[in-house]
């Protein structure tokens, strides 16, 4: 989740306005995008979420102009990438690293040289790249595979090469369109902790594309969700997490929120943890100062520094007068508690 | 049959074998190269003019590549006499070979550039790669094993194509094998012109295989 001490200023890095993204081939049109606004600042972890086939890969290729958006125009460091030409797009392409699911790594060349590879583009004599490249392969922790051809490194490896790769040209931004989908969930945690480092240390600006919201809590600040080609919703990933508003966020924060359907007709109430309350067994003592049961129907809840944050639904007893003790127990409470109707 | 004068024979058909065949590949690479790397790149352009122009080069090696090489050569014997001023020999013979061979090689490189990872081409262009950097830093290097395979390829296919080269006074093994074994019935003089020839396709083909496996990372340190 958000890292409170993030280096984030308010100036803006990227700023993507009213952008709309419409794939033509010879016998359809796809639209990809539409209505798109997105303000990135500079030493933010920007997440972007949403479904496959959503448009998140697009809106990140806009973002660098590898795709041409249709309509709209995108900002970054104050430039209006449409209007650059040939040789600045080309320059300031070399501001924005990024790093791609199934890593893109030069299958022909070792480690070292792949990080080479992109300083080789902006012009560094063989020896300075080399240099520089080695730094940057310790940095990843990396040193010693430095050698290595990508056939001969693992899956966070080849990762951890992308990663010094995208930073050798010194980039404003890191984009990365699915960087950990093909790892398991510990190279996962291992990879974003490096970004989550990169982030800290260097103030690199870094947006997280990606359909996992454990990746979104674990290192944003701040998010957009992003369904069926349009921003559903945008904001701090706390609030996001406490308080979804439209059905695509509700679906991420509460995955398999579906289930709560079974439990129709009986009352439920919602708990709200918005990190004013400690972290505490607020249901323990419940039941135990009421003495009646209730049954938990959905948990999602985080301990941040000793505070709590998520929700957590809870089925109240069957009898009305224990259910309405309990809802005035927690009312008492330093948390937000809403009745619902099963079936959120 | 074997004497010394069988031997010379042999020995002078091999070397203007070798000579046509590796001088038409160098001179078809010079041409199919090029060639072939613009058929990937314009075919990869969003532009209107890389489309057309993609277009043009594809119908102008269909066309080449349709036309049956022995039609072929005689068909360029006067284009083959303004360059060379004779139409028969080795030299003469390699202009149609790099003519016939030239589109063939375009389509060969065409295939190995295209089966470079395109994400690894996207993340070149991420970096700001220009278009003569991605071909000469991404594609070229990444195909390079498939690019060797190719070019043990099409050594032999020129290689048997200056071998008809012999029923036009081509020079060569394929002028003997045509001079003895069909005009003058010498079956055995045929023989060893097709076993040096075997061979010959033999070598290039294994040196090809192994000098493709030798240089790929992705199976080899
Ligand atoms: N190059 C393309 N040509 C045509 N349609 C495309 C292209 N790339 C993506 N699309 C379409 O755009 C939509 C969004 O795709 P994408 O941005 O890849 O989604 P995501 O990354 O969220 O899975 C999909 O319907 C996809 O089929
Ligand atoms: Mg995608």
């Amino acid at each position: 989740m958000a890292d409170p001490q993030n280096k984030e200023t308010n100036k803006i890095i990227l700023s993507i306005k009213d952008m709309g993204k419409i794939y033509t081939s010879k016998k359809n049109q796809v639209k990809a995008l539409e209505d798109i606004n997105l303000d990135i600042y500079e030493g933010d972890i920007f997440g972007v979420i949403g479904l496959s086939g959503a448009g998140k890969s697009t809106l990140v290729r806009c973002m660098n102009f590898l795709e041409r958006p249709t309509t709209g125009t995108v900002i970054f460091d104050g430039k209006d990438l449409a209007s650059l030409t040939k040789k600045e797009l080309l320059r300031a392409r070399q501001s924005m690293g990024m790093i791609f699911q199934q890593f893109n790594l030069l299958m022909q060349r070792n480690a070292v040289d792949n990080v080479c590879f992109p300083l080789e583009i902006i012009g560094k004599t063989k020896k300075e790249a080399r240099i520089r490249a080695l730094e940057l392969l310790e940095l990843v922790g990396l040193s010693d595979k430095a050698e290595a051809y990508p056939t001969q490194l693992s899956g966070g490896q080849k990762q951890r090469v992308a990663i010094a790769r995208a930073l050798a040209s010194n980039p404003r931004v890191l984009l990365c369109d699915e960087a950990t989908s093909a790892l398991d969930p510990a190279t996962t945690h291992s990879i974003l902790e490096l970004l989550k480092q990169i982030n800290r240390d260097f103030g690199l600006t870094i947006v997280v594309i990606t359909h996992e919201m454990s990746v979104i809590e674990e290192i944003c600040h701040r998010i957009a969700i992003i369904d069926n080609s349009h921003i559903a919703e945008t904001g701090n990933v706390i609030d996001i997490f406490t308080n979804p508003k439209t059905q695509i966020a509700k679906e991420f924060v509460f995955p398999g929120g579906d289930k709560l359907d079974r439990v129709v007709g009986s009352r439920c109430c919602e708990i709200i943890f918005d990190g004013n309350s400690s972290y505490e067994p607020i249901l323990a003592k419940t039941i135990l100062e009421c003495k009646a049961p209730v049954n938990i129907m959905f948990a999602n809840t985080k301990n941040v520094d000793g505070k709590a944050f998520g929700q957590m639904i809870v089925q109240l007893p069957e009898d009305d007068i224990l259910a309405n003790k309990v809802m005035a127990y927690l009312r008492n409470q330093n948390i937000i508690v809403k009745e619902v109707e099963a079936g959120v | 049959m074997f004497n010394s004068v069988a031997l010379d024979m042999f020995s002078t058909g091999l070397l203007e074998t070798l000579y046509m065949t590796l001088v038409s590949t160098l001179l078809a690479y010079a041409i199919g190269l090029p060639l072939g790397l613009a058929l990937v790149v314009t075919s990869e352009s969003l532009s209107k003019t890389a489309h057309i122009t993609n277009s043009i080069l594809g119908i102008i090696v269909n066309l080449l590549r349709s036309v049956p090489f022995l039609i072929l050569l005689i068909a360029v014997t006067p284009f083959t006499r303004i360059v060379v001023g004779t139409t028969i020999g080795s030299t003469a013979t390699i202009v149609p070979l790099v003519i016939a061979s030239a589109p063939f090689i375009a389509r060969l490189v065409e295939s190995s550039v295209k089966e470079v990872d395109r994400g690894v081409i996207e993340a070149a262009q991420c970096m700001g790669a220009s278009t003569m950097q991605i071909i000469r830093k991404v594609m070229l290097p990444e195909a390079k094993p498939s690019l060797v395979i190719g070019a043990a390829i099409a050594v032999t296919t020129i290689l048997s194509y200056s071998a008809m080269a012999g029923i036009v006074g081509g020079g060569g093994l394929g002028t003997i094998a045509i001079n003895y074994g069909l005009y003058r019935y010498k079956y055995d003089i045929m023989l060893v012109t097709i076993a040096i020839l075997v061979i010959v396709v033999q070598i290039f083909q294994e040196v090809g295989m192994k000098l493709a496996k030798i240089g790929d990372r992705r199976i080899n340190q």
